[in-house]
């Protein structure tokens, strides 16, 4: 008997099974997933979710009785009161025996609930999601070193011998020089004591038997087990790999027109941007500014938190864009993405400041502008609103901004993902 | 280790608090091994015992109890479920799993209890063991030395034909391996003949016509049937063709793999892994209750014997007791909690009550079993019946009057046509017989299973598939279902497929299926 402690064994042995599974489910997952993304509050966007799908492609259908046909007998247990010739009503809607066993496979077949984990889940949601013109003409020079195995070599720290190479070097290099081994040391010198004990000794021989044992033994002292040239170490060599760096500015507006509600919802954009940013792309920097009539460079915690009000100017919200990457993201190093959203409300005299700014300024340092405008439902005018109608004369003729409305929760992440769909999905 | 005196000079006890440890389980297992094998004379594989986690037991649930199963989005499914219920409370894990092979591998829960696992050890270990090494259907059907390499392989296979072929075709063609499962299975053992047993034989053949060749024969004018039959030879071909392919067959995965006239090479070996794993399970399916009732007479047995010499103290017998009643509870046919009856309840109460009849019999019992009633013989008599019966004759030959008025045992007769369901026969002296009969053929594999044959395959024009399912009492195939499998015959076949549902009685057709594959 042998008992064998599997515990240990490496975890997750049936994640190649999972991912099959998820994606024939594909379909159904990525529905469920999108549909919980709506109920979800701001603090756990990201959370893992369970999720419950219908399971139309994941039926595995055999050759079985239909409970609705022919004639059955059964044999239960637990009989009372029953005497033979007594007739049972069947339930309603149910066949067969007492349909218990009919419903439970039924249901478990249609339906049913899992978990996915937070990684599962964030793979789903973003799935053929991209920064768009995400490499820059003029690539970085800026290279980060990869590690990768290159073959062994006869130097190196204890930690990466490899001891495999190592024996067989050992072994082959014993062998060709004869080195002998214990058990025929072992051998000779039984032998020897054998002969010193028959009691006419056979001098001659037990002197030759010495010699060769001497012999050997000066052999296993010279040729040693191993010796510094079996030595074989694993090598590691790094290599420069190319970076592309990208910076995502988000500038929110603040101000006193925006209600709670749309604060709300211009939040939930940048949460998700945020979410998708950090998973997707290690690499970039997001730089969080927010504006009333004034703007302020602050950081994740308080541009999602904090709460102050006043009048709005957008402008200023975009030369502090501008300073900041006059300051850290020099143009040519750098892919720059901006994300702005508002209510669609500034002061009349900033809206002239406001275009030339991003005609001249902005639009050519960015790969990508995206601008989302937040309405609440009640409230929507059959007037555009003085930011949209000023903008909307840009998506002419700059290819690389975009314009999108919401005016709920649920709208967001398809409007997310019309901003940032990959262009293949696009068409 | 030190251990306190007291202990080891006043009591014999096997362990003394519910911690395991792997000396405790070693000591416990020696002590169980020599209930079990030496006093009990069980005759049993030798044991691996491995400790897993509960994943890991979800795992081996997933991939249908065996370690090492290829990969299939099917196991990654009822991984899911399965995690889901365990999660949410809604199910336990088992205790423990035991593989059909040579060295039996029994996996226990790193969860047990030190009772537990002395308890799941003597179930599996000894008891579901001996069931597999003695069973007649095991012998015949399963080859235990060989089951693991075989897992293996079929996993690197499948592995192999992912990365040549990509995992969308594998898939496509071990979904429709598994829609067929139940129909992989050869009911009654082929001929085995080997290729060159064929060869040998026509040679032999040959050379007999050789040596017997006289060439007056040829002269002599050929008999009138004989010439008939020759000019028959459109129906002969088509008998020929029906005789070159095995007609009927109900084997349908067999028959694709044999026959199939547009598979690869690769996916015919893939119908065959399947073909393989559904003809190794299928002494499982037909022998629920009675391995499980051996496993639970086996536990019992060594169980309280281990209690009676002081091995295990009271305090862990009444936790035994605790689980070995609710192992072996089973409700009733109006508890919400029924299910169908409970194979190791039924299965232990036969096995203690053949032990009854063998030791202290009743006159009814002398009546009914004049064979082994009151020999004084209870293991013998246990060990014949673990070797030689499945469920259904070992319910045939050995339910009890007793027993049946025990679970209060009724028949039921349902026609679905009708809104009432009749009651036919309950426990009294004139139903035992019919009540008997009854269960045997509820735990029939062959009437469980619809009867379903490969007919005819017209190789030479249209080839069209033409399968029958024989209805049994009526009973006619879940038509969704039915349709959805014959698209996977279909894809296999790669022609059109006709399903025709026969009554078994009248042979008139009651329903039609048709399937095409996809292009």
């Amino acid at each position: 008997m042998d008992i064998i402690d599997r515990r240990l064994n490496p975890k997750s042995k049936s994640l190649g099974n999972r991912q099959r599974f998820l994606r024939r489910a594909k379909a159904e997952v990525k529905e469920a997933v999108r549909g919980a993304i709506k109920q979800r509050k701001i603090s756990d966007l990201g959370r893992g979710e369970n999720v419950r799908i219908r399971t139309r492609s994941l039926r595995e259908p055999s050759f079985r009785h239909g409970r609705d046909s022919g004639k059955r007998d059964a044999v239960l247990p637990g009989n009372k009161e029953y005497a033979p010739g007594d007739v049972i009503q069947k339930p309603e809607g149910g066949a067969g025996e007492r349909g218990t066993k009919g419903s439970d496979q039924g249901e478990g077949q249609d339906d049913f609930m899992f978990s996915l984990s937070r990684d599962e889940f964030l793979d789903i949601f973003f799935e053929d999601l991209a920064l768009p013109n995400l490499v820059k003409a003029k690539l970085k020079n800026l290279k980060s070193p990869e590690a990768y195995s290159a073959g062994f070599a006869t130097d190196g720290p204890p930690a990466k011998l490899n001891r495999v190479r190592t024996m067989r070097n050992s072994l082959a290099r014993r062998i060709a020089l004869r080195r002998p081994s214990q058990e025929e040391l072992d051998e000779i010198a039984q032998e020897i004591s054998n002969l010193k004990a028959l009691s006419p000794h056979d001098n001659q021989k037990i002197v030759e038997l010495t010699a060769r044992l001497n012999h050997l033994l000066h052999l296993r002292k010279v040729v040693a087990y191993i010796d510094p040239i079996d030595l074989r170490f694993n090598r590691t060599e790094y290599r420069p790999k190319p970076k592309t760096q990208a910076v995502m500015f988000c500038l929110m507006d603040v101000s006193a027109s925006m209600t709670e509600d749309l604060k709300e919802l211009a939040k939930r954009f940048y949460m998700l941007l945020h979410l998708f940013l950090t998973r997707h792309y290690k690499e970039v920097d997001i730089v969080f500014i927010r504006h009333t009539t004034e703007a302020q460079e602050v950081n994740e915690e308080k541009f999602f938190r904090a709460t102050d009000t006043g009048g709005t100017i957008i402008s200023s919200a975009l030369n502090e864009m501008i300073r900041v990457v006059k300051d850290r993201y020099p143009v040519d190093d750098w892919n720059i993405y901006a994300a702005q959203a508002s209510d669609g409300h500034n002061f009349d005299d900033d809206m002239e400041r406001c275009m030339m700014m991003l005609e001249a300024q902005v639009l050519p340092l960015c790969q990508y502008y995206a601008y989302i405008e937040v309405h609440s439902d009640e409230l929507i005018s059959p007037f555009a609103s003085v930011v949209w109608n000023g903008y909307e004369m840009l998506t002419e003729k700059h290819p690389n901004f975009a314009m999108s409305r919401v005016s709920g929760p649920d709208e967001i992440y398809p409007v997310f993902r019309e901003l940032f769909s990959t262009p293949e999905e696009a068409g | 280790m030190i251990t306190p005196a007291t202990a080891t000079r006043s009591s014999n006890l096997l362990y003394s608090s519910s911690e395991w440890s792997f000396e405790l389980v070693a000591k416990a297992y020696d002590a169980i091994h020599k209930i079990g094998v030496d006093e009990m004379g069980l005759d049993i594989y030798p044991n691996q015992i491995e400790l897993i986690r509960a994943e890991q037991m979800l795992d081996a649930y997933a991939s249908i109890g065996m370690p090492n199963m290829y990969r299939h989005w099917s196991f990654g499914k009822h991984f899911a479920r399965e995690e889901g219920m365990y999660r949410k409370g809604a199910r336990a894990l088992a205790y423990e799993l035991v593989i059909n092979s040579n060295p039996c591998i029994n996996y226990i829960m790193e969860e047990n209890t030190m009772t537990m696992q002395a308890l799941v050890l003597a179930h599996a270990a000894i008891g579901h063991n001996h069931f597999f090494k003695n069973n007649y259907l095991f012998r015949q059907w399963t080859d235990a030395t060989s089951i693991l390499d075989y897992l293996t392989f079929a996993k690197e296979y499948v592995a192999d034909c992912e990365e040549r072929y990509g995992i969308e075709n594998v898939e496509a063609v071990l979904d429709s391996a598994h829609a067929l499962m139940n129909q992989g299975i050869s009911r009654y053992p082929m001929p085995r003949r080997s290729v060159a047993d064929i060869k040998e034989k026509a040679q032999l053949r040959r050379a007999y016509e050789e040596q017997t060749y006289n060439e007056l024969w040829r002269t002599v004018p050929r008999s009138k049937l004989a010439a008939s039959l020759h000019l028959d030879k459109l129906s002969a071909a088509a008998a020929g063709e029906a005789a070159s392919l095995d007609l009927p067959q109900e084997n349908l995965l067999y028959f694709l793999e044999k026959h199939s006239p547009k598979l690869d090479e690769w996916k015919r070996e893939l119908l065959r892994i399947v073909r393989m794993l559904a003809q190794y399970f299928y002494p499982q399916r037909q022998t629920k209750v009675m391995n499980e009732g051996c496993a639970t007479f086996v536990h019992y047995e060594i169980m309280t014997t281990l209690h009676e010499r002081g091995m295990i103290s009271d305090g862990h017998m009444l936790e035994f007791m605790h689980s070995h009643t609710s192992v072996v509870f089973q409700p009733s046919f109006d508890h919400r909690g029924f299910s169908g009856i409970n194979p190791y309840a039924l299965g232990f109460a036969m096995m203690r009550d053949i032990k009854r009849i063998c030791l202290t019999p009743t006159a009814e019992d002398r009546a009914w079993f004049p064979e082994f009633a009151g020999n004084e013989q209870p293991l013998e008599t246990l060990k014949d019946a673990w070797a030689n019966f499945r469920d259904d004759s070992f319910i045939l030959q050995f339910l009890s009057p007793k027993l049946i008025r025990d679970f209060h045992l009724f028949h039921i007769h349902d026609d679905s046509q009708s809104a009432f369901v009749e009651v036919k026969s309950i426990h009294d002296e004139r139903g035992y017989k019919n009540i008997r009969r009854r269960l045997s053929e509820q735990y029939d594999a062959n009437v469980g299973d619809p009867d379903i044959q490969v007919v005819s395959a017209n190789l030479s024009g249209d080839r069209r598939l033409t399968l029958h399912h024989r209805c049994r009492r009526g009973i006619m195939l879940d038509k969704e279902q039915c349709d959805r499998t014959l698209l996977h015959v279909a894809h296999l076949w790669g022609y059109r497929t006709k399903f025709m549902e026969m009554d078994a009685e009248t042979g008139e057709l009651v329903r039609e299926h048709e399937a095409l594959p996809m292009p």
